[in-house]
């Protein structure tokens, strides 16, 4: 990556990070913690990496797709989707309010540029993984991601996935982690722990790297790693924070989801 | 009679046939291929054929992305996995998402037999009833089976097919004009309507039969698809007899005769007596004993006529 696009990427991303905690904070409340977490590596993708989107044919058979699994990281999506023209951006005010094609959760049939229905944890990597398997089957050369969170890896589905994932040698599917430590009730560790969850995806016959989350490079390498795989899914670890770049969520104690005044977002973004 | 054909092997047979000329179909099973009889299938496509071990949640979700990805897939299990065991799955990753996913339930209620009462689901067509826009399709023998597939190829959405495995009693020729979500009458009658499905159909007409000998005349109603319901033909034959069985293989509660209580209760009230299983968890045994058990025989049948003509 040239210093060039590293810091058109950066910039993007604190764009898109202020774009999200505006559309959070005009709805009042909102997963705001696991929205900001995957920023970044959301960034690399849709303007790095992704092949073959086009905002007026969004469900082009050839193009790349993205499945948020941890559907509640929703609005990530959209500040994307709405920044590269797959609705207009005013969609972003009416997040979550009466009869929105902006819910919380993902939603395929509402959202122009959702790939995937998602929400109930744990189902969106067999989605995923189904899809890399019928791309396989019709050469499609299209690239799976899929986004999971911590938390929602508790959920025995997503290795019951990642087992026919590999089992079914499926190179063309990415799994990116967000590994932000945190679930709703507290530390992922207390709860019901994924460590070495490194090890427990090379057990499952992955290609695992662990990167910075937040290190735009460090992800984008991961990427080209990934997709060079001949025989493998990918597993990228994103160790990140849970709220990065919104400092109102990183200071407090828990901001899996939290309420955001008009205040609270103007302050932050700048914006006024 | 027994039919010389089982309704597994018509259907694995018939989607060999279906994706010889379309593409979009494949197959998905949960370690069940054997009792599915889809080996064939695997023979003709083999990258056609998934088999995703032992994983209903998973099994429900590939087919859901490869779904996704234009493809047109049919989960099997045997009916409590295909149903209860990844019900969320079925809800959000099919249906709520729209996507266009076949699951096989089979061995419905007493059919499980030997595999007993974790095996004998008497509750799958009422939870998937609950779900929006499915279809539940039970097919009443290998002919049905063979000619529903069209419709149920064509339909571009999610579809429940309760699949009894093995040789049912035949009941139906090739003269069968078939359309999903539309009954068949059977047996004109004029005094009491027995609507039934599945394995409960050959019964209804042995039925029909004893009460011929009584001087009743019963009518007979193969309500095969259980939603969409025909409501059309419920309430036309309701209207002439003015008393109404219903005859399942299935838990009464949610079941086909609640299907055809809301149809009519709504429409046209009439007096309604359910056979079917009262709220029992299935055992093990034949299914000549278990129907014995949970009260679905055909004599049981005769008794409900008899009292819902009393209850006009």
């Amino acid at each position: 990556m040239d210093s060039c696009e590293l810091q058109f990427l950066t910039g993007k991303a604190r764009q898109l990070r202020d774009d999200a905690i505006e559309t959070i904070g005009t709805f009042g409340v909102g997963h705001i913690g696991g929205v900001m977490s995957v920023m970044d590596a959301l960034t690399v993708i849709y303007y790095s990496k992704i092949k073959n989107i086009d905002c007026k044919n969004p469900r082009k058979a050839d193009r790349d797709r993205v499945i948020m699994s941890k559907g509640h990281a929703g609005p990530a999506m959209y500040v994307v989707l709405a920044d590269l023209g797959y609705f207009p951006r005013e969609w972003l005010k009416t997040l979550n309010k009466n009869g929105t094609n902006l819910p919380s959760h993902c939603d395929m049939n509402k959202t122009p540029g959702i790939d995937m229905t998602a929400g109930s944890l744990g189902q969106g990597l067999s989605a995923a993984a189904g899809m890399a398997l019928a791309a396989k089957l019709d050469n499609n050369p299209a690239t799976i991601y899929c986004f999971i969170g911590d938390g929602e890896s508790q959920e025995g589905q997503i290795w019951e996935a990642s087992m026919f994932s590999a089992s079914h040698k499926l190179n063309n599917l990415i799994v990116l982690l967000d590994y932000n430590k945190m679930q709703l009730d507290g530390p992922v560790a207390e709860i019901n722990d994924l460590a070495p969850v490194e090890k427990k995806w090379e057990a499952f016959g992955f290609f695992v790297q662990s990167v910075d989350g937040h290190d735009l490079e460090a992800i984008s390498n991961a990427i080209d790693n990934a997709k060079a795989s001949i025989d493998k899914p990918s597993m990228i670890v994103l160790n990140t924070v849970k709220g990065k770049g919104a400092s109102f969520a990183e200071a407090a104690k828990n901001c899996h989801s939290m309420s955001i005044s008009e205040e609270m977002w103007r302050k932050e973004t700048g914006r006024y | 009679m027994t039919d010389d054909r089982e309704i597994r092997a018509t259907l694995a047979q018939a989607l060999v046939e279906a994706a010889k000329k379309d593409d979009r179909i494949v197959v998905l099973d949960a370690d069940l291929m054997s009792c599915h009889a889809t080996k064939c299938f695997k023979e003709a496509f083999p990258n056609r054929f998934i088999n995703v071990g032992i994983a209903e949640q998973n099994l429900i979700g590939v087919a859901a992305g490869m779904a996704a990805m234009g493809k047109i897939p049919f989960a099997y299990s045997f009916a409590p996995f295909a149903t209860r065991r990844c019900y969320d799955q079925i809800f959000i990753s099919v249906a709520y998402s729209g996507l266009n996913v076949k699951i096989v339930g089979s061995e419905p209620g007493v059919a499980a037999e030997a595999n007993g009462g974790t095996h004998m689901p008497f509750e799958d067509m009422a939870i998937m009833r609950a779900i929006p826009k499915m279809v539940c399709f039970e097919p009443t023998d290998a002919t049905m089976m063979e000619k529903a597939l069209p419709d149920i190829l064509a339909h571009d959405g999610a579809v429940y097919i309760r699949m009894f495995r093995k040789k049912a009693e035949k009941i139906y020729d090739d003269s069968l004009e078939f359309k999903l979500g539309k009954g068949i009458l059977l047996e004109e009658g004029k005094d009491v309507t027995i609507v039934a499905s599945g394995i409960m159909v050959a019964r209804a007409l042995e039925a029909r039969v004893i009460l011929k000998e009584q001087g009743i005349d019963a009518e007979v109603i193969n309500l095969h698809t259980w939603k969409p319901i025909d409501k059309d033909l419920l309430v036309r034959s309701a209207i002439k007899t003015g008393a109404i069985v219903t005859a399942e293989n299935h838990n009464v509660y949610g079941g086909l005769g609640s299907a055809v209580a809301e149809a009519l209760s709504t429409t046209h009230p009439t007096p309604i007596r359910m056979v079917g299983v009262q709220d029992e968890f299935g055992q093990v045994g034949k299914n000549a004993y278990l129907s014995e058990v949970y009260h679905i025989t055909t004599s049981d049948i005769v008794s409900a006529a008899l009292e819902a003509i009393k209850m006009k």
